[in-house]
């Protein structure tokens, strides 16, 4: 154990430097997935993570690298909890991270979490060249949370995080 | 029957579904017949074990035998599974998947909305978060569908036939008896039988834009998968599915 256990305030600073596996640009706090971290009644550390989907591949990687961090940090006795109690939303989804993921050549989620009849007819401009002549290729992408266009100005294929 | 015993039962029955079907569309994994859609598959073939899991996690922990998920997918027989036949039989063309895929997931959508005020906060939250993906599964299988329904002569009639060729299998997704009614006086389950209508509107409402015909509700209707009664084609798919972890039971990766 370590002499004095860091403060809550220091454990989110631990957790921002855990990547998310699949986009590297952007930690796990600002993704959303961290949700609550806490010292129980034992002074032992809980930390609670929600998946972005059921199916998340990464999940197990994300629990992994978390509880290598505070390891890392010189923490023992802690325990990583997925928790099902809040759905995640991309609304969770920080401004810093909406920015970050653009950056890095995907379409971030607009800011309307809208259902999956309208993202069809949804107008989601080229991350590349902000173009709006973008159309829906397919609603499934590389990974679970994306979905996959194409932008008829600068003829890129290019991929949209999905509002949910 | 205790209120922990139906919960467990409950649980299994949900991931079984799941599991099998999320294991029969991983089967399309590089045999899609065009990228997209071969991503699609795998997408929500993810969905489905990826939710299965969960819910045995949790079924595992109603029961509180030791047994973990992994026990509960890998060392349960044929007989101890308790999913519907739809979901195990072989994947068949690209339109029999997808035509199981439809009636499925109307199904799943229409039931996970239902439990939204469930009493079992970790069994509502699962749900929830998935009945955001169904809702992405039937849209898809829905679009899919008329698209073929609605296409050339040899798409429609394929589709046809795979609605027809499953609806035999329909009526299991209504199946019900104490396990049920335990848990609906405890306000965790609902009355399925109160989905039916909503569950025929939406797939007939489809079939027709499809130029589909509905096929008789009132022909032989298959049952047994809820008590272990399965096709014979689920015991080679356990087979797969389970070979590595039966040869192998203490592997870790
Ligand atoms: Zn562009």
């Amino acid at each position: 154990m370590i002499d004095t256990m860091p403060s809550i305030d220091q454990v989110w600073e631990f957790l921002s430097e855990v990547e998310d596996p699949e986009i590297p640009v952007l930690n796990v706090v600002e993704m959303g997935i961290v949700r609550k971290a806490y010292y129980d009644d034992n002074n032992k550390l809980w930390v609670h993570i929600t998946p972005t989907y059921s199916g998340c591949p990464a999940m197990t990687a994300i629990e992994m690298d978390v509880r290598a961090k505070l390891f890392e940090k010189g923490f023992k006795e802690f325990q990583v909890k997925t928790d099902f109690s809040e759905i995640w939303t991309t609304d969770w989804m920080t401004h810093e991270a909406q920015r970050k993921l653009k950056e890095y050549g995907i379409a971030p989620p607009k800011a309307m979490p809208t259902n999956a009849e309208e993202l069809g007819d949804k107008v989601i401009p080229c991350p590349w060249c902000d173009s709006l002549e973008t159309a829906l290729e397919s609603e499934f992408g590389s990974t679970a949370c994306k979905a996959l266009f194409y932008c008829h100005s600068c003829h890129q294929p290019f991929e949209h995080f999905k509002c949910i | 029957m205790t209120k922990q015993e139906a919960l467990f039962t409950y649980l299994l029955r949900l991931a079984d579904d799941r599991l099998i079907l999320g294991h029969r569309l991983s089967e399309w994994c590089g045999h899609g017949p065009v990228l997209e859609e071969d991503i699609a598959l795998a997408n929500m073939a993810l969905d489905n074990i990826g939710h299965a899991t969960s819910l045995l996690t949790y079924a595992a922990e109603v029961e509180d035998k030791g047994r973990n998920e992994d026990q509960l997918a890998f060392f349960r027989d044929v007989r101890e599974y308790t999913n519907i036949k739809l979901v195990e039989l072989p994947k068949g063309d690209f339109g029999f998947t997808i035509a199981r895929q439809f009636l499925f997931s109307t199904f799943a959508m229409l039931h996970y909305e239902a439990l939204k005020d469930c009493a079992d906060p970790q069994l509502k939250g699962m749900t929830a978060k998935a009945l955001k993906e169904y809702r992405y599964h039937h849209r898809h299988s829905k679009q899919w569908i008329i698209r073929l329904g609605d296409g050339t002569k040899e798409s429609h009639e394929r589709i046809q036939k795979s609605i027809n060729d499953l609806w035999m299998y329909t009526n299991e997704l209504f199946f019900m008896n104490e396990v049920d009614e335990v848990l609906i006086s405890e306000k965790i389950a609902v009355n399925l039988e109160k989905l039916r209508s909503d569950w025929q509107k939406l797939v007939e409402e489809t079939l027709k834009e499809a130029t589909l015909e509905i096929p008789d509700y009132k022909q032989y209707m298959q049952q047994g998968g809820r008590n272990g009664i399965h096709t014979e084609h689920l015991g080679y798919l356990l087979g797969e599915m389970q070979q590595l972890p039966r040869m192998y039971p203490e592997a870790q990766w």
